[in-house]
């Protein structure tokens, strides 16, 4: 196991959409060579400080963030940044397999290509190759990386888009809910995966099952209304909670 | 559960049943009404326009050998083309007059007319071919050669039918007498019906050879008009709509701006064609009658049309895709272009030929700028003509003929409807053809 590092650290976080207070002063450390997950009922804002991880609220007029995030230190946030790069560096998989209707290639070849990544043809195809093996699925489309990526099963579309986020080289991974569109074997299979890329990547997961988030995190935030209620390692969060709330939530009783 | 109030066999009908089925039946039989309704009058439409319209595609023609006299048509006998340019179509009227009366003489055909009514069955229009082909090919003066005349209006029509000895009582124009001879020339094969290439790509002619009338021209006209239309609509329609529905914040003006822009849609084609006059004739002065206006002017009026199905296009790429192209890091603009475009483009195509296909039709707007009523009898030469001089466009075209008192002229407005939804039935189809292939399937 590689040594984990201080990657992201998001300090009195808020983001408000016109008049409602979406995260409500939240702040964590998220570190690098390990899953964190983040749980919590629908609406408590969890997906919602995912996104302000990659600056993907900017997409939303009405979105405001204030507080401070910095990626290895330097603050996202800063007019300086452009959220472009941002985004190469922290990647993003969503809770709906959205493979672009292109070739298996083509999907995870984008990335590369617009970031100027790739010297030539052969290199391009060593990434793609890379990033196919370490999404788990280079085996299974090897042959066939020129059939389009939407005709591939619902798992295998969502391990393509892992394949296209990491072929950017990223730090930090973001995944919304991956495994909420997939049946019990896909998701087992992304779980192995993630589980997996945890050696290479800093991984934030949204989820809605804890025992997804038992399984495959070192560390949990649980999210209730807009605040963090509770941040700390998985072990300790689902056996010995220090907040009423997380201790309902995760026995079942609220949520 | 015997206690259940619906406890009754499934096979028992009450009075409430069999009312929802009844109304069900009805709602059924209206519907399927409606539709044969609708059917019925498209059939009787497709009918009167083919039977009405065919006979423009056919033409009567009467195939005569004319002796080209050198001493009628260059005098000096030089071929200088200056001097053969100086004998005008009344020194080749003559020679059509002899070629009738040697037929006479040959097939000794008794008839009580005089030369001048013999020859009067043959088109107005044969001087002036005869005349072309000659400066063309000065060769064939002194030489017999033999030529394909069309017959005169009345003649075409009393060999289509539409012209009979009962209906032309008194008329003027043609006799029973000559009819006589007419069909002494269908039994010798001089006069015959073939098919009119000339309707199809010929120039439209004076009131009083409506045999010679075709609507290649307008058909010129009718292109160019489309060129500048697709040239012009289609990149600012997609711009327009790329950049409020992609970038532009949703906000109050854009709302207003959108709903503007449908409200456009709606405005009738003559308000384009008055806005025209005023902007385009009155105040830059561009030439009256040409298809540049005329497209401009159409221009106008198709921009809501594509801007509308655009949008409904663009609107229709799941957002997932442009999260995911921004999510890898692409800037706005390439999302756009390299995701959303491409992904949008049959749409964007669909509505776009849908469009063109209406300004194709559109007669009103072109009366405003001079493109009705102006008799297109010169095919242009170059782009810059095609675009600039005057013209006419296909629905002008039927609409003048349909104007015009003689009933030769009355075939070749239905005519040219045949030609003009064949088009529009053509555009259509590449529209639809376009939606299935490249519909997507998320």
């Amino acid at each position: 196991m590689h040594s984990q590092s201080l990657k992201i650290s998001a300090r009195h976080v808020n983001v408000h959409y016109d008049k409602t207070h979406a995260i409500k002063d939240v702040s964590a450390e998220i570190l690098s060579n390990s899953v964190t997950a983040f749980i919590g009922p629908s609406g408590c804002g969890k997906s919602t400080f995912l996104r302000c991880l990659n600056r993907m609220n900017d997409t939303i007029d009405s979105c405001q963030v204030t507080g401070d995030i910095l990626l290895d230190g330097e603050d996202i946030y800063d007019p300086k940044v452009d959220p472009v790069q941002l985004r190469a560096k922290v990647g993003m998989v969503f809770q709906k397999p959205n493979p672009f209707p292109k070739s298996i290639y083509d999907n995870v070849a984008y990335g590369p290509r617009i970031h100027g990544l790739a010297q030539g043809k052969s290199d391009l195809d060593e990434i793609v190759k890379q990033a196919l093996r370490r999404a788990a699925i280079w085996d299974e489309v090897k042959d066939r990386l020129s059939a389009p990526g939407t005709g591939l099963s619902g798992g295998q579309q969502q391990r393509i888009c892992i394949a296209r986020a990491i072929a950017t080289a990223p730090a930090v991974l973001l995944m919304d809910e991956p495994c909420s569109a997939l049946d019990p074997i896909a998701t087992a299979q992304i779980e192995e995966l993630i589980d997996e890329l945890r050696q290479n990547y800093a991984v934030v997961i949204v989820t809605h099952s804890m025992h997804q988030a038992a399984r495959i995190s070192q560390k949990t935030a649980f999210f209730h209304m807009g605040t963090m209620v509770e941040f700390g390692d998985t072990e300790k969060i689902f056996t010995n909670p220090t907040d009423p709330r997380t201790e309902s939530y995760i026995t079942g009783r609220i949520g | 559960m015997t206690d259940l109030k619906t406890d009754k066999s499934l096979y028992a009908t009450t009075a409430h049943s069999k009312r929802r089925s009844a109304a069900e039946k009805r709602f059924h039989r209206l519907g399927l009404a409606a539709i044969l309704i609708g059917l019925c009058m498209l059939g009787i439409l497709m009918t009167t326009i083919v039977t009405k319209g065919s006979g423009a595609f056919q033409q009567s023609f009467a195939t005569l050998d004319i002796d080209l006299l050198e001493a009628k048509l260059d005098k000096t006998g030089n071929r200088d083309p200056e001097d053969l340019k100086k004998v005008t179509t009344f020194g080749y009227a003559p020679l059509i007059k002899a070629a009738v009366e040697q037929v006479v003489e040959t097939h000794r055909i008794e008839t009580g007319l005089k030369s001048k009514d013999m020859a009067a069955i043959i088109s107005k229009s044969a001087a002036a071919q005869m005349r072309y082909r000659v400066l063309d090919d000065p060769s064939l003066i002194g030489t017999t050669a033999e030529f394909k005349f069309l017959t005169n209006s009345w003649i075409d029509g009393y060999l289509k039918g539409r012209v009979t000895r009962e209906t032309i009582g008194n008329n003027k124009n043609v006799s029973v007498e000559q009819l006589d001879f007419v069909d002494r020339l269908v039994g010798l094969g001089i006069v015959e019906k073939s098919f009119n290439m000339q309707f199809i790509f010929g120039a439209d002619a004076s009131d009083q050879r409506p045999e010679d009338a075709g609507i290649g021209v307008a058909m010129v006209g009718s292109l160019a008009m489309m060129c500048v239309v697709l040239l012009l609509a289609l990149p600012i329609g997609v711009a327009a709509s790329v950049y409020l529905e992609e970038f532009a914040p949703k906000n109050r003006l854009t709302d207003i701006i959108a709903v503007n822009i449908a409200n456009l849609a709606a405005v009738p084609s003559i308000v384009f064609g008055i806005l025209g006059l005023a902007i385009f004739i009155n105040t830059l002065h561009f030439p009256q009658s040409a298809p540049l206006v005329g497209g401009l002017v159409l221009t106008l009026m198709t921009l809501p049309t594509i801007i509308i199905s655009t949008r409904a296009a663009l609107e229709a790429v799941p957002p997932s895709i442009r999260s995911a192209a921004l999510a890898l890091g692409a800037s706005k603009m390439q999302t756009t272009f390299h995701h959303v475009l491409p992904l949008a483009a049959p749409g964007i195509l669909t509505g776009t030929i849908l469009g063109l296909a209406q300004a194709l039709g559109e007669t009103a707007p072109l009366l405003l700028i001079g493109m009705i009523g102006y008799v297109a009898t010169n095919m242009p030469e170059t782009v810059t003509q095609g675009l600039l001089s005057p013209n006419s466009a296909m629905p002008a075209q039927i609409y003048e003929w349909a104007k015009r008192a003689d009933p030769a002229f009355y075939e070749r407005a239905w005519g040219g409807i045949i030609i003009l939804l064949i088009f529009l039935i053509t555009m259509n189809i590449i529209a639809v053809t376009l939606r299935r292939r490249f519909e997507r399937r998320w």
